[in-house]
């Protein structure tokens, strides 16, 4: 073996030096550098398709001014605020959710193209790589939000514009949006491919949404649905937001709390499932 | 000086189908090693197991001394990869992608921009950084490539098949910076690669796998001087994995032409 490198360079039997993982400590520096590294790079992916933001908001502008002017007509629901108040958060986090439970497509996709596999070999926590993914989700569901305000306040409904507010209430949504991409990225580590994880998405968006408490109280409901209903993180977030943008009763601490639990078991669980998706 | 890269009783099984089988061997830092065999002989799975992507069941590997299982983070800050299929984000611009990169392999603040300069300037990619890499040709986006896995100055270089699908003019640019990289650098490169005249021209070493298990290593001077005088590498192989080329696919096969055939639409 030495033999084949005998009429090499010098320079070339030189060890180029070697580079040590962080360790102890370090680690969580490197953890939180490389969610700032996908966050960043997402955030550039974004800057170059912008026009999927604007079609996307087309549909819970619909909700809003179709389903909302109806039902706020009939008084099917007996709501403490007007019946366009208490539907607009709703809508927000429904909007969030349609975007979110779609987002495992996204690393199948990377996954086909080749990019995944590049990425898995980078000296880059798992969940670092997941974190990014659900950064982006709550980015493009802010974009909805943006949109769902400025029609609401057109449609006279009374939100807050408390700077703080609308803060709190975009973070909601974020954290919404990283459960609910981790839900989608998860089913796409076990199912693996694309259709099967539209047909998955499709099948659990609408229970997803109507059981929860986005267009009526969970009191009207049957009682083993209200069950499901407070079990279902969307619920929460719909709760906070009514909280924050109407000024409704609502359980913030609590709210915060289930949505940052299950963003922080979603990340884990779809870090774990990710290799799967290795071929 | 431990080696580049040391594997010693490596076997990997898809099911019951055995892929990787006793493969010991051993690649010197600094050499230039190709993996040479036909469609399903391992090499891919081997190439994988090397680079930390899939997790190793039996045998062990040493990278630079360290265990691909319970040190996989120290071996991939020394590790650039190329795969097989040209995978780029389209959707970033050339530059984007490579600091994407640098940022990955924490290539210190300071630097990273000079560093992904120098990389995007060695792959003779410059002009077109700021533009879309999705608007990229297949050479190009090869070159972008090879810019990313050496905006880390890696240690050893592993590429699968870097140059199935490009055009001649192509694939001599690709070579042309790989030497350059490790004349310049002392990288240890591992690569596969279908053309022998290719593997002759640029390996120190080869190594000829078949059915998963090692048939010949050496020098390819060496291994065609066994066979005779007037041999080609390409008679070398024909010796050791046999004439039922066409006996050999399976869905290894069929997946790589897949994938190259999806690399294809995406380039067009």
């Amino acid at each position: 073996m030495s033999e084949a490198l005998a009429g090499l360079p010098a320079a070339w039997a030189e060890p180029a030096p070697l580079i040590r993982a962080p360790h102890g400590w370090r680690r969580l520096v490197t953890l939180t550098s490389r969610m700032g590294t996908f966050a960043l790079v997402e955030l550039q992916k974004l800057r170059h398709d912008r026009t999927e933001l604007v079609t996307r908001a087309i549909q819970p502008v619909l909700w809003m001014v179709i389903f909302g002017t109806t039902f706020a007509r009939l008084h099917a629901f007996p709501t403490d605020v007007p019946y366009l108040d208490f539907l607009a958060p709703g809508i927000i986090a429904q909007s969030a959710l349609f975007i979110a439970i779609f987002y495992g497509i996204q690393i199948i996709w990377d996954r086909d193209a080749g990019i995944l596999n590049k990425l898995l070999v980078t000296p880059t926590p798992r969940a670092a790589f997941i974190t990014g993914k659900t950064f982006a989700a709550g980015i493009r569901s802010i974009a909805q939000v943006v949109v769902v305000v400025v029609v609401s306040l057109l449609m006279g409904v009374a939100m807050t514009m408390n700077p703080l507010k609308l803060l709190g209430a975009a973070l909601v949504v974020m954290l919404g949006a990283a459960f609910f991409a981790c839900l989608s990225m998860s089913i796409a580590g076990i199912v693996q491919a694309r259709d099967r994880l539209m047909g998955i998405g499709q099948a659990i968006t609408m229970p997803l949404f109507f059981a929860s408490n986005a267009l009526y109280p969970i009191d009207l409901m049957p009682g083993w649905l209200q069950v499901v209903s407070r079990i279902n993180p969307l619920s929460y977030e719909v709760d906070g937001l009514r909280g924050l943008l109407i000024g409704t009763s609502s359980h913030l601490a609590l709210d915060f709390a289930v949505l940052a639990g299950a963003a922080v078991v979603g990340i884990a669980v779809a870090s774990g499932l990710l290799g799967r998706l290795v071929r | 000086m431990t080696p580049a890269v040391e594997c010693s009783g490596l076997t990997h099984r898809f099911g019951t189908k055995t892929v990787v089988d006793g493969l010991t061997l051993s690649i010197e830092r600094g050499e230039v090693f190709g993996l040479l065999g036909p469609n399903g002989a391992g090499k891919t799975t081997t190439i994988r197991l090397i680079n930390t992507l899939v997790p190793v069941q039996q045998g062990s590997i040493r990278v630079f001394g360290f265990d691909v299982g319970t040190q996989a983070m120290d071996v991939r800050y020394n590790l650039g990869f190329v795969p097989q299929q040209l995978s780029i984000e389209a959707a970033l611009t050339g530059r984007q992608n490579v600091m994407w990169f640098a940022r990955l392999f924490d290539v210190p603040r300071a630097q990273r921009r000079a560093r992904t300069d120098d990389a995007l300037a060695a792959m003779n990619l410059l002009d077109v950084a700021d533009d879309l890499a999705g608007t990229y040709s297949g050479g190009m986006i090869r070159r972008l490539e090879l810019a990313q896995a050496l905006v880390n100055r890696p240690a050893l270089l592993v590429l699968d098949e870097p140059t199935v699908g490009l055009d001649p003019i192509a694939r001599d640019s690709v070579w042309e910076r790989v030497r350059a990289m490790r004349a310049e650098f002392g990288t240890t490169v591992l690569l596969t690669t279908h053309y022998m005249e290719e593997a002759d021209e640029l390996c120190d070493r080869v190594a000829l796998l078949h059915r998963g298990s090692l048939r010949a290593v050496g020098a390819p001077a060496e291994l065609k001087s066994a066979l005779g005088t007037t041999a080609t590498l390409e008679d070398v192989f024909r010796h050791y994995a046999g004439t039922d080329l066409a006996d050999t696919d399976n869905e290894g096969s069929l997946r790589s032409v897949r994938s190259t055939r999806r690399s294809a639409g995406r380039m067009g």
